[in-house]
């Protein structure tokens, strides 16, 4: 691997610290627009991305993925929380500014459609970040040109096309090679394959995996896809409505799942394997109203193992109970050591 | 890894998503003007639009005859009347070189207030979406005292307070214009600033500032340009009407309104004479709309083929 010059920290710093991240979104209403109520949308939420390697985020919808994602691109302001950006807190006086860490930091949305201007070709959508930023337009335009050839688009053929004109996963090429066009360090993949059919889903997946090696990328891969997030993710981060459940290594997790949630979102998993059919109880019920999150551990409203402790104390993650781990990077957010037990039929 | 995730993949490999093959597309402009030349009804209430400009721009080269210069004996002659072959008004003034001239302030009567309301509410209707809370909340609620009125009212009420004459009948139809300009650009500019490319060019590093003038303006500019098109024959016909109750142009004067009005105590000697007026006022506004219907979907880069 070349060294990047931007690189500061070196391989062991991660490229992305996370610290108590926090967003509440107040619910105003009544008579006066008074604030009644707040969604929890994300609570303390804390975890690192290391240099090089694809971060999964998996969840239920509504548990706060893509706002932790949104947070991170200060496309919302945070309530609480840290950010550091290979070793420079970013936003603070001594760190680097917003600004200097989006250009670092890109995102692609999950509708390749709405995230396209349906009003300027798709290679003025790729050259338009570079431009704004002081690049001439000629050479921007030849970069996206050039960004359009990396991701499998024949420029003279598609450059000068509108995006109504392309299909979701052509334009889904368009929409990675707009995010590229900043030469990030770091991309963040918010569904950015779900609304894929599957095959073009899989040629999606390839490229990403092809362009990672190439422009020495990081990914924040968020999906609610446990399959998609098993193939591309290196580590596995599980999300409950708004704080981190569990997270580790994709082998750890996918083999050996703790969290009572955890398990219970992969026994959801439909598998065509009959040797490996489900064997742990389905979930039942919604997830709980984020505007008033159950105390405690909030997963134990619908949790099979809940105890008095789950209502009082908030979990923090800790090593799995049960002492196997064989990474040492293996964190679960459960109280009981028997809930993190995994059942054998 | 899921053995069966990767499989899958490979064996989608052998498939390519780009076995369609395209032509390179042409350029904006030109697919305009190939959209263009293939709708003849745009094309000819264009050309309309354009003699009936011709002849008010170049009034004194067309008209051949003294729009002022009146003659007792030469009073309401039908059309067809050699030397007026449009016939005469009431006071025996040239009806055809009336109707040039009075296009010239038909036009700007018509035109005028629109672009100051397309200005001034496209202006405060962005400003109005994009900064929503408090300065949004203001403009969109003395917007709407202003819809509480009817618009010809509101004209006839402001123009009454103003006095008569061309400028200020022009400033009481921008006044009324402008509150529809607002809750239109205000309407696109909330939706634009929602959508995913917005944030994406946020993400990007990109100012606000920036992401009005090349993200929000087109889409704003594209909707109320055609909105707009279509109040012009709008306020042409407000403001025949205010010159026709005697708030806008004042006599002598020629304006198609004003004329409309004079002549309307003729429409038993000569009716043909006495509609000739009104016959511009219907013609010049419906060839606007009809053009700005043309252009709409001419300049759509969504409706292609």
């Amino acid at each position: 691997m070349d060294v990047d010059p931007r690189d500061r920290g070196g391989p062991a710093q991660p490229l992305l610290l996370v610290e108590g991240l926090r967003k509440h979104f107040p619910v105003r209403g009544g008579l006066l627009n008074r604030q009644v109520a707040t969604v929890q949308a994300v609570d303390d939420v804390a975890f690192s991305v290391r240099k090089g390697e694809t971060l999964g985020i998996v969840g239920e919808s509504g548990c706060g993925k893509s706002t932790t994602a949104r947070l991170l691109m200060h496309l919302i302001k945070p309530d609480a929380g840290e950010v550091v950006f290979d070793g420079d807190p970013v936003g603070e006086r001594h760190g680097i500014t917003v600004n200097a860490m989006r250009r670092q930091m890109q995102m692609v949305f999950q509708d390749s459609y709405s995230s396209l201007n349906p009003r300027m070709t798709i290679a003025e959508s790729i050259a338009y970040a570079p431009r704004m930023h002081g690049v001439s337009g000629k050479e921007a335009l030849d970069r996206a040109n050039e960004l359009l050839t990396q991701v499998g688009l024949n420029p003279r053929q598609y450059a000068r096309r509108y995006p109504h004109e392309l299909s979701g996963g052509q334009r889904q090429r368009v929409n990675i090679a707009r995010a590229l066009a900043l030469e990030p360090r770091l991309v963040i993949l918010d569904e950015a394959v779900s609304a894929l059919d599957k095959s073009v889903e899989a040629q999606v997946l390839n490229l990403l995996s092809e362009l990672k090696e190439r422009f020495n990328l990081t990914y924040l891969f968020i999906s609610h896809d446990l399959n998609v997030v098993e193939y591309v993710s290196d580590r596995v981060l599980v999300m409950y409505l708004g704080r981190v459940v569990e997270t580790g290594p994709v082998e750890a997790i996918y083999s050996r799942p703790r969290h009572p949630y955890t398990r219970a979102l992969f026994a959801s998993k439909p598998t065509l394997d009959p040797d490996r059919r489900t064997t742990e109880m389905p979930l039942t019920g919604d997830p709980p109203n984020p505007i008033n999150p159950p105390s405690g551990c909030r997963f134990r409203t619908r949790c099979a193992f809940a105890q008095a402790i789950c209502a009082e104390l908030v979990p923090s993650l800790a090593a799995p109970l049960d002492g196997v781990d064989d990474t040492g990077t293996h964190r679960v957010a459960c109280h009981l050591p028997h809930a993190q037990q995994v059942l054998h039929a | 890894m899921s053995q069966t995730t990767v499989d899958f993949v490979t064996r989608q490999l052998t498939m390519s998503e780009e076995t369609l093959q395209a032509p390179p597309a042409p350029g904006y402009w030109r697919a305009v003007g190939q959209r263009l030349a293939r709708d003849p009804v745009t094309i000819t209430v264009t050309i309309i639009l354009l003699l009936i400009v011709f002849i008010s721009l170049g009034a004194p080269l067309v008209a051949g005859a003294d729009p002022y210069a009146g003659s007792v004996m030469m009073r309401l002659k039908p059309i067809g009347t050699p030397g007026h072959w449009l016939g005469t008004d009431e006071t025996g003034r040239d009806l055809w070189a009336r109707l040039c001239y009075g296009g010239r302030l038909s036009l700007l009567a018509g035109i005028l207030p629109v672009m100051i309301s397309l200005v001034v509410g496209g202006f405060l209707g962005i400003v109005a979406g994009y900064v929503s809370g408090l300065p949004g909340t203001l403009i969109m609620r003395t917007m709407d005292v202003f819809y509480a009125f009817p618009s010809i009212l509101l004209a006839i009420a402001i123009c009454g307070l103003l006095g008569n004459g061309l400028s200020n009948s022009v400033i009481a139809l921008a006044l009324v214009f402008i509150p529809p300009m607002v809750r239109i650009s205000e309407t696109v500019t909330t939706q634009a600033r929602q959508l995913d490319f917005v944030e994406a060019a946020r993400a990007s590093g990109t100012t606000t500032m920036q992401i009005i003038r090349h993200h929000v303006l087109a889409n704003v500019l594209g909707s109320i340009l055609v909105y707009a098109t279509s109040l012009i024959s709008v306020s042409i016909i407000l403001s025949a009407g205010l010159s026709f109750l005697g708030l806008g142009v004042t006599p002598p004067q020629a304006e198609w309104g004003l004329m409309l009005n004079s002549l309307r105590q003729a429409i038993y000697v000569q009716p043909y004479v006495a509609a000739l007026p009104g016959v511009m006022i219907f013609l010049t506004s419906m060839c606007f709309n009809l053009m700005s219907d043309g252009f709409r979907s001419a300049m759509d880069v969504r409706l292609n083929k």
